[in-house]
Protein backbone atom coordinates (compact mmCIF):
# COMPACT_ATOMS: atom_id res chain seq x y z
CA UNK A 1 0.00 0.00 0.00
CA UNK A 2 1.29 3.05 -0.98
CA UNK A 3 0.67 4.80 2.18
CA UNK A 4 3.52 2.97 4.24
CA UNK A 5 5.72 3.97 1.04
CA UNK A 6 4.80 7.66 1.87
CA UNK A 7 5.36 7.34 5.41
CA UNK A 8 8.31 5.06 5.41
CA UNK A 9 10.43 7.91 3.18
CA UNK A 10 8.62 11.02 5.12
CA UNK A 11 10.49 9.39 8.04
CA UNK A 12 13.39 8.70 6.08
CA UNK A 13 13.40 12.72 5.45
CA UNK A 14 12.56 13.45 8.67
CA UNK A 15 15.03 11.63 10.44
CA UNK A 16 18.13 13.06 7.83
CA UNK A 17 17.69 16.57 9.02
CA UNK A 18 18.97 15.69 12.60
CA UNK A 19 22.56 16.39 11.20
CA UNK A 20 23.74 16.95 14.52
CA UNK A 21 21.93 14.17 16.98
CA UNK A 22 23.34 11.97 14.00
CA UNK A 23 26.90 13.00 14.38
CA UNK A 24 26.98 12.98 18.10
CA UNK A 25 25.31 9.21 17.69
CA UNK A 26 28.45 8.25 15.46
CA UNK A 27 30.80 9.81 17.50
CA UNK A 28 29.34 7.63 20.49
CA UNK A 29 29.18 4.40 18.69
CA UNK A 30 32.36 4.76 17.64
CA UNK A 31 34.56 5.41 20.98
CA UNK A 32 32.62 3.04 22.05
CA UNK A 33 33.49 0.52 19.74
CA UNK A 34 36.84 1.18 20.30
CA UNK A 35 36.66 0.63 24.05
CA UNK A 36 34.83 -2.37 22.98
CA UNK A 37 37.65 -3.69 20.56
CA UNK A 38 40.33 -3.28 23.08
CA UNK A 39 38.88 -5.19 25.70
CA UNK A 40 37.86 -8.18 23.44
CA UNK A 41 41.49 -8.19 21.95
CA UNK A 42 42.76 -7.90 25.20
CA UNK A 43 40.91 -10.74 26.26
CA UNK A 44 41.91 -12.73 23.50
CA UNK A 45 45.61 -11.82 23.63
CA UNK A 46 45.32 -13.28 27.95
CA UNK A 47 43.99 -16.36 26.20
CA UNK A 48 46.44 -16.52 23.39
CA UNK A 49 44.12 -18.39 21.46
CA UNK A 50 40.23 -18.25 19.46
CA UNK A 51 37.55 -17.95 21.76
CA UNK A 52 34.42 -19.21 20.29
CA UNK A 53 35.44 -19.46 17.39
CA UNK A 54 36.80 -15.82 16.84
CA UNK A 55 40.43 -15.13 15.96
CA UNK A 56 41.24 -11.56 16.74
CA UNK A 57 40.14 -9.80 13.38
CA UNK A 58 36.79 -11.47 13.56
CA UNK A 59 36.40 -10.15 17.04
CA UNK A 60 37.24 -6.97 15.74
CA UNK A 61 34.75 -7.16 12.81
CA UNK A 62 32.00 -8.39 14.88
CA UNK A 63 31.98 -5.47 17.56
CA UNK A 64 32.08 -3.20 14.62
CA UNK A 65 29.16 -4.92 13.13
CA UNK A 66 27.31 -4.50 16.61
CA UNK A 67 28.23 -0.51 16.43
CA UNK A 68 27.04 -0.15 13.09
CA UNK A 69 23.55 -1.78 13.86
CA UNK A 70 22.89 -0.75 17.63
CA UNK A 71 21.24 2.29 16.35
CA UNK A 72 18.95 0.92 13.69
CA UNK A 73 17.87 -2.26 16.08
CA UNK A 74 17.62 0.54 18.69
CA UNK A 75 19.23 -1.67 20.96
CA UNK A 76 18.29 0.30 23.97
CA UNK A 77 14.55 0.46 23.31
CA UNK A 78 12.08 3.06 21.99
CA UNK A 79 9.35 4.05 23.90
CA UNK A 80 6.81 5.90 21.30
CA UNK A 81 3.90 3.46 21.54
CA UNK A 82 3.91 3.09 25.15
CA UNK A 83 4.10 6.77 25.50
CA UNK A 84 1.06 6.86 23.12
CA UNK A 85 -0.71 4.14 24.91
CA UNK A 86 -0.07 5.84 28.26
CA UNK A 87 -1.11 9.11 27.48
CA UNK A 88 -4.16 8.04 25.13
CA UNK A 89 -2.74 9.29 21.81
CA UNK A 90 -3.28 5.79 20.98
CA UNK A 91 -7.20 6.68 20.04
CA UNK A 92 -5.84 8.63 17.18
CA UNK A 93 -3.62 5.75 15.95
CA UNK A 94 -6.91 3.21 16.41
CA UNK A 95 -9.08 5.84 14.14
CA UNK A 96 -6.79 5.38 11.40
CA UNK A 97 -7.73 3.61 8.69
CA UNK A 98 -5.03 1.17 8.52
CA UNK A 99 -3.37 -1.58 11.26
CA UNK A 100 -1.60 0.00 14.10
CA UNK A 101 1.67 -2.28 13.89
CA UNK A 102 1.74 -1.68 10.35
CA UNK A 103 1.62 2.48 10.67
CA UNK A 104 4.42 2.32 13.28
CA UNK A 105 6.20 -0.41 11.14
CA UNK A 106 6.33 1.97 8.20
CA UNK A 107 7.88 4.43 10.42
CA UNK A 108 10.31 2.15 11.58
CA UNK A 109 11.06 1.12 8.48
CA UNK A 110 12.37 4.39 7.36
CA UNK A 111 14.07 5.23 10.69
CA UNK A 112 15.97 2.33 10.25
CA UNK A 113 17.35 3.03 5.98
CA UNK A 114 18.19 6.63 7.68
CA UNK A 115 19.97 4.73 10.89
CA UNK A 116 21.29 2.08 8.54
CA UNK A 117 23.26 4.65 6.59
CA UNK A 118 23.86 7.66 8.81
CA UNK A 119 24.61 5.87 11.71
CA UNK A 120 25.87 2.11 10.44
CA UNK A 121 28.38 2.96 8.14
CA UNK A 122 30.37 5.57 9.89
CA UNK A 123 31.84 2.81 12.32
CA UNK A 124 32.90 0.63 10.11
CA UNK A 125 34.57 2.87 8.46
CA UNK A 126 36.23 3.35 11.68
CA UNK A 127 36.51 -0.06 11.93
CA UNK A 128 38.74 -0.46 8.51
CA UNK A 129 40.47 2.56 9.44
CA UNK A 130 41.59 1.22 13.14
CA UNK A 131 41.37 -2.57 13.28
CA UNK A 132 40.27 -4.06 9.67
CA UNK A 133 37.31 -5.46 9.05
CA UNK A 134 37.14 -9.61 8.56
CA UNK A 135 35.78 -10.41 4.96
CA UNK A 136 33.69 -13.07 3.90
CA UNK A 137 35.36 -15.53 1.48
CA UNK A 138 31.53 -16.58 -0.27
CA UNK A 139 29.76 -13.49 -1.71
CA UNK A 140 26.84 -15.24 -1.09
CA UNK A 141 27.41 -13.84 2.76
CA UNK A 142 26.75 -10.27 1.55
CA UNK A 143 23.12 -10.73 0.14
CA UNK A 144 22.57 -12.72 3.23
CA UNK A 145 24.12 -10.67 5.69
CA UNK A 146 22.08 -7.57 4.34
CA UNK A 147 18.62 -9.53 4.65
CA UNK A 148 19.51 -11.08 7.99
CA UNK A 149 20.37 -7.34 8.84
CA UNK A 150 16.51 -6.66 7.74
CA UNK A 151 14.89 -9.35 9.35
CA UNK A 152 16.94 -8.06 12.60
CA UNK A 153 15.20 -4.73 12.25
CA UNK A 154 12.02 -6.74 12.35
CA UNK A 155 12.41 -9.11 14.94
CA UNK A 156 13.98 -6.39 17.63
CA UNK A 157 10.76 -3.62 16.42
CA UNK A 158 8.23 -6.57 17.24
CA UNK A 159 9.87 -7.41 20.53
CA UNK A 160 9.90 -3.92 21.42
CA UNK A 161 6.88 -3.66 20.19
CA UNK A 162 5.33 -5.87 22.62
CA UNK A 163 7.40 -4.52 25.41
CA UNK A 164 5.83 -1.07 24.36
CA UNK A 165 2.09 -2.44 24.23
CA UNK A 166 2.29 -3.69 27.88
CA UNK A 167 1.57 -0.24 28.41
CA UNK A 168 -2.27 -1.25 28.17
CA UNK A 169 -2.07 -2.95 31.15
CA UNK A 170 1.00 -1.57 33.10
CA UNK A 171 0.71 2.36 34.14
CA UNK A 172 4.43 2.34 34.78
CA UNK A 173 6.58 0.55 32.29
CA UNK A 174 9.98 1.97 32.63
CA UNK A 175 11.14 -0.74 34.78
CA UNK A 176 9.72 -3.70 32.18
CA UNK A 177 11.86 -1.69 30.22
CA UNK A 178 15.01 -1.72 31.24
CA UNK A 179 14.43 -5.22 32.52
CA UNK A 180 14.02 -5.70 28.70
CA UNK A 181 17.30 -3.86 27.61
CA UNK A 182 19.53 -5.31 29.70
CA UNK A 183 18.34 -9.02 29.07
CA UNK A 184 18.36 -8.31 25.39
CA UNK A 185 21.70 -6.63 25.23
CA UNK A 186 23.15 -9.77 26.82
CA UNK A 187 21.28 -12.97 25.47
CA UNK A 188 20.84 -10.55 21.43
CA UNK A 189 24.91 -11.25 21.63
CA UNK A 190 25.70 -7.77 21.35
CA UNK A 191 28.22 -7.13 24.32
CA UNK A 192 29.89 -10.31 23.69
CA UNK A 193 29.05 -13.08 21.19
CA UNK A 194 26.91 -16.08 22.83
CA UNK A 195 29.52 -18.61 21.78
CA UNK A 196 31.76 -16.61 24.44
CA UNK A 197 29.02 -17.58 27.08
CA UNK A 198 29.20 -20.60 29.53
CA UNK A 199 27.49 -23.29 27.60
CA UNK A 200 24.30 -23.14 29.76
CA UNK A 201 23.97 -19.67 28.70
CA UNK A 202 24.14 -20.18 25.14
CA UNK A 203 21.75 -22.90 25.02
CA UNK A 204 19.36 -20.31 27.33
CA UNK A 205 19.37 -17.52 24.21
CA UNK A 206 19.60 -19.68 21.88
CA UNK A 207 15.94 -20.61 22.40
CA UNK A 208 15.11 -17.04 22.30
CA UNK A 209 14.62 -14.24 19.54
CA UNK A 210 17.66 -12.17 21.04
CA UNK A 211 20.11 -13.67 18.62
CA UNK A 212 17.99 -13.05 15.37
CA UNK A 213 18.73 -9.55 16.64
CA UNK A 214 22.48 -8.86 16.79
CA UNK A 215 24.16 -12.50 16.30
CA UNK A 216 23.11 -14.17 13.68
CA UNK A 217 22.92 -10.86 11.20
CA UNK A 218 26.58 -10.42 12.30
CA UNK A 219 27.43 -13.98 11.61
CA UNK A 220 25.82 -14.05 8.31
CA UNK A 221 27.43 -10.67 7.25
CA UNK A 222 31.01 -11.21 8.14
CA UNK A 223 31.14 -14.71 7.15
CA UNK A 224 31.88 -16.27 10.61
CA UNK A 225 29.28 -18.92 9.71
CA UNK A 226 28.87 -20.51 6.08
CA UNK A 227 26.09 -19.22 3.76
CA UNK A 228 24.03 -22.57 4.43
CA UNK A 229 24.50 -21.94 8.21
CA UNK A 230 23.50 -18.52 7.64
CA UNK A 231 20.36 -19.50 5.49
CA UNK A 232 19.16 -21.76 8.99
CA UNK A 233 19.68 -18.30 10.55
CA UNK A 234 17.65 -16.72 8.84
CA UNK A 235 14.92 -19.25 8.50
CA UNK A 236 14.75 -18.81 12.62
CA UNK A 237 14.88 -15.05 12.05
CA UNK A 238 11.54 -15.60 9.79
CA UNK A 239 10.19 -17.71 12.37
CA UNK A 240 10.72 -15.52 14.98
CA UNK A 241 9.65 -12.74 13.15
CA UNK A 242 6.26 -14.65 12.37
CA UNK A 243 5.80 -15.68 16.19
CA UNK A 244 6.10 -11.87 17.60
CA UNK A 245 3.53 -10.53 14.96
CA UNK A 246 1.23 -12.78 15.86
CA UNK A 247 2.11 -12.02 19.82
CA UNK A 248 1.94 -8.57 19.14
CA UNK A 249 -1.31 -8.68 16.73
CA UNK A 250 -2.97 -10.44 19.94
CA UNK A 251 -1.71 -7.95 22.14
CA UNK A 252 -2.91 -5.18 20.12
CA UNK A 253 -6.43 -6.91 19.74
CA UNK A 254 -6.92 -7.79 23.42
CA UNK A 255 -5.41 -4.15 24.63
CA UNK A 256 -7.89 -2.17 22.55
CA UNK A 257 -10.65 -4.34 23.50
CA UNK A 258 -9.88 -3.27 27.59
CA UNK A 259 -8.88 0.07 26.16
CA UNK A 260 -10.27 2.96 28.23
CA UNK A 261 -8.43 5.54 26.57
CA UNK A 262 -6.99 8.34 29.32
CA UNK A 263 -7.78 11.59 28.97
CA UNK A 264 -10.48 13.56 27.61
CA UNK B 1 -35.09 7.65 7.90
CA UNK B 2 -31.17 7.09 7.69
CA UNK B 3 -29.62 7.58 10.63
CA UNK B 4 -25.83 8.86 10.54
CA UNK B 5 -25.68 8.11 14.17
CA UNK B 6 -27.70 5.60 15.97
CA UNK B 7 -27.23 4.86 19.51
CA UNK B 8 -29.81 3.14 21.41
CA UNK B 9 -29.97 2.92 25.37
CA UNK B 10 -25.91 2.39 25.59
CA UNK B 11 -24.15 2.46 28.83
CA UNK B 12 -20.66 2.54 29.45
CA UNK B 13 -19.40 1.92 32.74
CA UNK B 14 -15.74 2.00 34.60
CA UNK B 15 -13.80 0.20 37.45
CA UNK B 16 -12.16 2.64 39.47
CA UNK B 17 -9.76 0.67 41.13
CA UNK B 18 -8.62 1.89 45.16
CA UNK B 19 -11.68 2.30 46.28
CA UNK B 20 -13.04 0.14 43.82
CA UNK B 21 -16.00 0.89 42.81
CA UNK B 22 -17.79 1.49 38.89
CA UNK B 23 -18.53 4.64 37.64
CA UNK B 24 -21.23 5.16 35.20
CA UNK B 25 -19.84 7.56 32.35
CA UNK B 26 -22.65 7.10 29.94
CA UNK B 27 -26.11 6.13 31.60
CA UNK B 28 -28.95 4.74 29.33
CA UNK B 29 -28.78 7.22 26.35
CA UNK B 30 -30.29 7.54 23.06
CA UNK B 31 -29.39 9.46 20.52
CA UNK B 32 -30.16 9.52 17.01
CA UNK B 33 -28.29 12.00 14.59
CA UNK B 34 -30.19 11.91 10.38
CA UNK B 35 -27.90 12.60 7.86
CA UNK B 36 -27.10 15.81 7.05
CA UNK B 37 -27.62 16.96 10.41
CA UNK B 38 -25.73 19.14 13.05
CA UNK B 39 -26.02 18.11 16.34
CA UNK B 40 -24.19 20.20 19.26
CA UNK B 41 -23.46 17.88 22.10
CA UNK B 42 -22.98 19.88 25.07
CA UNK B 43 -22.60 18.93 29.06
CA UNK B 44 -20.35 19.84 32.01
CA UNK B 45 -16.93 18.56 31.82
CA UNK B 46 -17.59 14.41 33.15
CA UNK B 47 -21.06 14.59 31.72
CA UNK B 48 -19.84 11.81 29.29
CA UNK B 49 -19.77 13.38 25.97
CA UNK B 50 -16.21 12.24 25.31
CA UNK B 51 -16.86 8.73 26.53
CA UNK B 52 -20.03 9.14 23.67
CA UNK B 53 -17.49 10.13 20.89
CA UNK B 54 -14.85 7.23 21.69
CA UNK B 55 -18.05 4.91 21.94
CA UNK B 56 -19.40 5.39 18.50
CA UNK B 57 -15.91 6.17 16.91
CA UNK B 58 -15.68 2.25 17.97
CA UNK B 59 -12.71 2.83 20.02
CA UNK B 60 -14.45 2.22 23.18
CA UNK B 61 -17.21 -0.93 23.79
CA UNK B 62 -20.55 0.13 25.31
CA UNK B 63 -21.16 -1.86 28.34
CA UNK B 64 -24.90 -2.21 27.09
CA UNK B 65 -26.60 -0.84 24.32
CA UNK B 66 -26.30 -0.97 20.88
CA UNK B 67 -24.79 1.78 19.19
CA UNK B 68 -24.55 2.28 14.70
CA UNK B 69 -22.83 4.53 13.14
CA UNK B 70 -22.96 5.17 8.70
CA UNK B 71 -24.90 1.80 9.35
CA UNK B 72 -21.97 -0.01 10.84
CA UNK B 73 -20.51 -1.08 14.00
CA UNK B 74 -18.19 1.11 15.56
CA UNK B 75 -15.58 -1.56 16.97
CA UNK B 76 -15.54 -4.45 15.02
CA UNK B 77 -15.44 -2.23 11.56
CA UNK B 78 -13.40 0.77 13.25
CA UNK B 79 -10.95 0.95 9.82
CA UNK B 80 -14.04 1.06 8.14
CA UNK B 81 -15.62 3.40 9.26
CA UNK B 82 -12.39 5.31 9.57
CA UNK B 83 -12.40 5.85 6.17
CA UNK B 84 -15.69 7.59 6.09
CA UNK B 85 -15.47 9.27 9.29
CA UNK B 86 -13.24 12.39 10.57
CA UNK B 87 -12.82 12.90 13.73
CA UNK B 88 -10.42 15.93 15.64
CA UNK B 89 -10.36 15.79 19.04
CA UNK B 90 -8.84 18.94 20.38
CA UNK B 91 -6.81 17.71 23.17
CA UNK B 92 -4.88 15.28 20.41
CA UNK B 93 -2.76 15.45 17.50
CA UNK B 94 -3.54 13.23 14.49
CA UNK B 95 -0.75 15.16 12.45
CA UNK B 96 2.96 13.68 12.57
CA UNK B 97 4.85 15.60 15.24
CA UNK B 98 8.11 15.80 13.56
CA UNK B 99 7.30 15.98 9.63
CA UNK B 100 5.76 19.23 7.81
CA UNK B 101 2.41 19.42 7.63
CA UNK B 102 2.55 18.99 4.04
CA UNK B 103 3.43 15.12 4.83
CA UNK B 104 0.63 14.53 6.98
CA UNK B 105 -1.78 15.05 4.14
CA UNK B 106 0.27 13.02 1.71
CA UNK B 107 0.23 10.18 4.05
CA UNK B 108 -3.29 10.26 5.04
CA UNK B 109 -4.36 11.02 1.39
CA UNK B 110 -2.48 7.37 0.67
CA UNK B 111 -4.26 5.78 3.68
CA UNK B 112 -7.38 6.75 2.48
CA UNK B 113 -6.62 5.41 -1.08
CA UNK B 114 -7.58 9.25 -2.41
CA UNK B 115 -7.13 9.52 -6.37
CA UNK B 116 -4.15 11.65 -6.76
CA UNK B 117 -5.81 14.09 -8.71
CA UNK B 118 -8.70 14.05 -6.66
CA UNK B 119 -6.66 14.16 -3.10
CA UNK B 120 -4.89 17.34 -4.94
CA UNK B 121 -8.26 19.25 -5.79
CA UNK B 122 -9.39 18.77 -1.83
CA UNK B 123 -6.32 19.34 -0.04
CA UNK B 124 -5.94 22.74 -2.43
CA UNK B 125 -10.05 23.70 -1.11
CA UNK B 126 -8.67 22.91 2.48
CA UNK B 127 -5.39 24.97 1.92
CA UNK B 128 -7.30 27.64 0.72
CA UNK B 129 -10.55 27.63 3.08
CA UNK B 130 -8.67 27.05 6.15
CA UNK B 131 -5.19 29.05 5.51
CA UNK B 132 -2.80 26.61 5.40
CA UNK B 133 -0.11 28.16 2.56
CA UNK B 134 1.94 30.16 4.89
CA UNK B 135 2.69 26.52 7.39
CA UNK B 136 2.25 23.67 5.05
CA UNK B 137 6.07 23.18 4.71
CA UNK B 138 6.78 23.51 8.37
CA UNK B 139 7.25 20.41 11.04
CA UNK B 140 3.85 20.04 13.03
CA UNK B 141 6.05 20.77 16.29
CA UNK B 142 6.67 24.53 14.90
CA UNK B 143 3.37 25.58 14.83
CA UNK B 144 1.04 27.76 16.94
CA UNK B 145 -2.21 26.13 18.67
CA UNK B 146 -4.36 28.01 16.17
CA UNK B 147 -2.06 26.62 13.21
CA UNK B 148 -2.48 23.27 13.92
CA UNK B 149 -5.73 23.19 15.04
CA UNK B 150 -6.59 24.25 11.46
CA UNK B 151 -3.88 21.26 10.32
CA UNK B 152 -5.93 18.98 12.39
CA UNK B 153 -9.88 19.86 10.40
CA UNK B 154 -8.35 20.09 7.13
CA UNK B 155 -6.80 16.32 8.49
CA UNK B 156 -9.88 15.05 9.49
CA UNK B 157 -11.90 16.37 6.43
CA UNK B 158 -9.48 15.35 3.72
CA UNK B 159 -11.05 12.06 3.18
CA UNK B 160 -14.15 14.12 2.05
CA UNK B 161 -15.93 11.75 5.02
CA UNK B 162 -19.91 11.85 5.48
CA UNK B 163 -19.55 12.10 9.24
CA UNK B 164 -17.39 14.51 11.07
CA UNK B 165 -17.46 13.87 14.82
CA UNK B 166 -15.31 17.77 16.14
CA UNK B 167 -14.81 17.20 19.75
CA UNK B 168 -13.45 20.60 21.45
CA UNK B 169 -12.00 22.13 18.48
CA UNK B 170 -11.79 25.56 19.08
CA UNK B 171 -10.51 25.02 22.81
CA UNK B 172 -7.43 27.28 23.30
CA UNK B 173 -8.06 28.89 19.87
CA UNK B 174 -8.63 33.07 20.07
CA UNK B 175 -11.24 34.56 18.43
CA UNK B 176 -10.07 35.06 15.08
CA UNK B 177 -9.13 31.64 14.57
CA UNK B 178 -12.43 30.09 16.14
CA UNK B 179 -14.41 32.70 13.78
CA UNK B 180 -11.64 31.34 10.38
CA UNK B 181 -12.58 27.55 11.52
CA UNK B 182 -16.37 27.71 12.32
CA UNK B 183 -16.49 30.01 8.61
CA UNK B 184 -14.84 27.06 7.06
CA UNK B 185 -16.91 24.41 9.28
CA UNK B 186 -19.83 26.19 7.90
CA UNK B 187 -19.19 26.57 3.69
CA UNK B 188 -17.85 23.03 3.96
CA UNK B 189 -20.85 21.41 5.21
CA UNK B 190 -23.24 23.75 3.24
CA UNK B 191 -20.71 22.47 -0.36
CA UNK B 192 -20.95 18.65 0.49
CA UNK B 193 -24.32 18.20 3.32
CA UNK B 194 -21.68 16.32 5.91
CA UNK B 195 -23.20 15.33 9.22
CA UNK B 196 -21.73 16.89 12.08
CA UNK B 197 -21.74 16.07 15.43
CA UNK B 198 -20.02 18.58 17.82
CA UNK B 199 -18.88 18.56 21.03
CA UNK B 200 -18.00 22.10 22.66
CA UNK B 201 -17.73 24.45 26.06
CA UNK B 202 -17.83 27.40 23.53
CA UNK B 203 -21.54 28.19 22.88
CA UNK B 204 -21.04 30.14 19.98
CA UNK B 205 -19.79 27.11 18.21
CA UNK B 206 -23.15 25.33 18.21
CA UNK B 207 -25.38 28.61 17.79
CA UNK B 208 -22.63 29.04 14.38
CA UNK B 209 -22.81 25.11 13.02
CA UNK B 210 -25.60 23.46 14.77
CA UNK B 211 -29.11 23.26 14.26
CA UNK B 212 -29.52 21.24 16.99
CA UNK B 213 -28.74 20.91 20.65
CA UNK B 214 -28.36 17.62 22.85
CA UNK B 215 -27.41 18.41 26.28
CA UNK B 216 -26.08 15.57 28.66
CA UNK B 217 -25.99 15.50 32.10
CA UNK B 218 -24.56 12.70 34.06
CA UNK B 219 -24.32 10.65 31.33
CA UNK B 220 -28.16 11.23 30.25
CA UNK B 221 -29.48 13.34 27.97
CA UNK B 222 -31.36 16.70 29.59
CA UNK B 223 -32.47 18.39 26.36
CA UNK B 224 -32.71 17.38 23.24
CA UNK B 225 -33.63 20.31 20.24
CA UNK B 226 -33.19 23.70 18.52
CA UNK B 227 -30.94 26.09 20.92
CA UNK B 228 -34.40 28.35 20.36
CA UNK B 229 -36.41 25.91 22.12
CA UNK B 230 -34.01 25.24 24.83
CA UNK B 231 -33.87 28.91 25.86
CA UNK B 232 -38.16 29.37 25.28
CA UNK B 233 -38.43 26.02 27.25
CA UNK B 234 -36.40 27.51 30.17
CA UNK B 235 -37.86 30.73 29.97
CA UNK B 236 -34.84 32.39 30.22
CA UNK B 237 -35.60 36.19 29.94
CA UNK B 238 -33.66 38.04 27.32
CA UNK B 239 -32.49 41.38 27.88
CA UNK B 240 -32.52 44.83 26.11
CA UNK B 241 -30.47 47.69 26.68
CA UNK B 242 -31.27 50.85 25.33
CA UNK B 243 -29.45 54.03 25.69
CA UNK B 244 -31.63 56.96 25.49
CA UNK B 245 -30.83 60.17 23.67
CA UNK B 246 -31.78 62.21 26.85
CA UNK B 247 -32.12 61.00 30.48
CA UNK B 248 -35.97 59.87 31.50
CA UNK B 249 -36.35 58.39 35.13
CA UNK B 250 -39.05 55.58 34.00
CA UNK B 251 -39.93 53.75 31.16
CA UNK B 252 -43.77 52.49 30.80
CA UNK B 253 -43.49 48.83 29.93
CA UNK B 254 -45.96 46.32 28.69
CA UNK B 255 -47.05 43.56 31.81
CA UNK B 256 -44.33 40.71 32.01
CA UNK B 257 -41.41 42.96 30.86
CA UNK B 258 -39.78 45.06 33.61
CA UNK B 259 -36.70 47.45 33.94
CA UNK B 260 -33.76 45.62 36.54
CA UNK B 261 -31.42 48.78 36.02
CA UNK B 262 -31.72 51.87 35.50
CA UNK B 263 -27.76 53.49 34.80
CA UNK B 264 -25.83 56.54 33.98
CA UNK B 265 -28.36 58.86 35.54
CA UNK B 266 -31.35 57.67 33.65
CA UNK B 267 -29.50 56.85 29.75
CA UNK B 268 -29.38 53.02 30.19
CA UNK B 269 -32.13 51.28 30.44
CA UNK B 270 -31.74 47.63 31.42
CA UNK B 271 -35.02 45.81 30.33
CA UNK B 272 -36.09 41.81 31.02
CA UNK B 273 -38.66 39.98 28.76
CA UNK B 274 -39.31 36.87 27.67
CA UNK B 275 -39.76 36.00 24.35
CA UNK B 276 -42.80 33.75 24.68
CA UNK B 277 -44.49 37.54 25.38
CA UNK B 278 -43.09 40.38 23.75
CA UNK B 279 -41.50 40.32 20.87
CA UNK B 280 -38.39 42.40 21.08
CA UNK B 281 -39.71 44.80 17.66
CA UNK B 282 -42.62 45.29 19.74
CA UNK B 283 -41.07 46.52 23.46
CA UNK B 284 -38.88 48.36 21.02
CA UNK B 285 -41.83 50.33 19.43
CA UNK B 286 -43.30 51.23 22.71
CA UNK B 287 -40.10 52.75 24.30
CA UNK B 288 -39.32 55.07 21.32
CA UNK B 289 -43.39 56.12 21.38
CA UNK B 290 -41.60 57.20 24.99
CA UNK B 291 -38.07 58.09 24.33
CA UNK B 292 -35.58 59.28 21.22
CA UNK B 293 -33.58 55.65 21.44
CA UNK B 294 -29.81 56.64 20.55
CA UNK B 295 -28.30 53.13 20.86
CA UNK B 296 -29.64 49.61 21.35
CA UNK B 297 -28.08 46.13 22.60
CA UNK B 298 -29.54 42.17 22.58
CA UNK B 299 -27.98 40.01 25.42
CA UNK B 300 -28.77 36.68 24.59
CA UNK B 301 -28.85 34.11 27.47
CA UNK B 302 -25.50 32.66 27.64
CA UNK B 303 -25.38 28.52 26.72
CA UNK B 304 -23.67 27.99 29.78
CA UNK B 305 -26.20 29.94 31.81
CA UNK B 306 -29.19 27.55 30.44
CA UNK B 307 -27.23 24.40 30.63
CA UNK B 308 -26.55 25.15 34.71
CA UNK B 309 -30.69 25.99 34.85
CA UNK B 310 -31.47 22.65 33.62
CA UNK B 311 -29.15 20.54 35.36
CA UNK B 312 -30.26 23.05 38.91
CA UNK B 313 -33.84 21.75 37.45
CA UNK B 314 -33.00 17.73 37.29
CA UNK B 315 -34.43 16.25 39.81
Amino acid sequence: MPAYGTLAAATFRQYSTYRVATAAGVFTNSVFGLIRVSILLAALDASGQEIGGYTALQAATYVWLGQALLAPIEAFGTRTIGERVRTGEIAVDLLRPAPLLAVHLAQKVGRAGFLLLGRGLPPLLVGVLVTGLALPESPWSYPLGILSVALAILVSFLADAIVNLSAFWLVEMRGFQTLYMVVMNLLSGFLIPITWFPSWLESLARITPFPSMVQTPIDALSGRITPAEALVGIGLQILWAGILALVAQAMVRAGTRSLEVQGG
Amino acid sequence: MTWAIDLQNITREFTVRRPRRVVRAVDDLTLQVADGEAVGFVGANGAGKSTTIKMLTGILMPTRGTVRVLGRRPVPERRHLAREIGVVFGQRSQLWWDLPLRDSFAILGSMHRLAPSAQAARLARLVEGLDLAPFLDQPVRQLSLGQRMRGEVAAALLHSPRLVVLDEPTIGLDMISKEGLRRFLVEDRAERGTTLLLTTHDMADVERLCERIVVVSDGRTAYDGTLAGLRDSLRTPRELVVDLAAPLGVLELPEGAQTVAVEAGGIRHRIRFHAAEHSAAALLARITAQAEVADLSMAEPAIEDLVREIFARRP
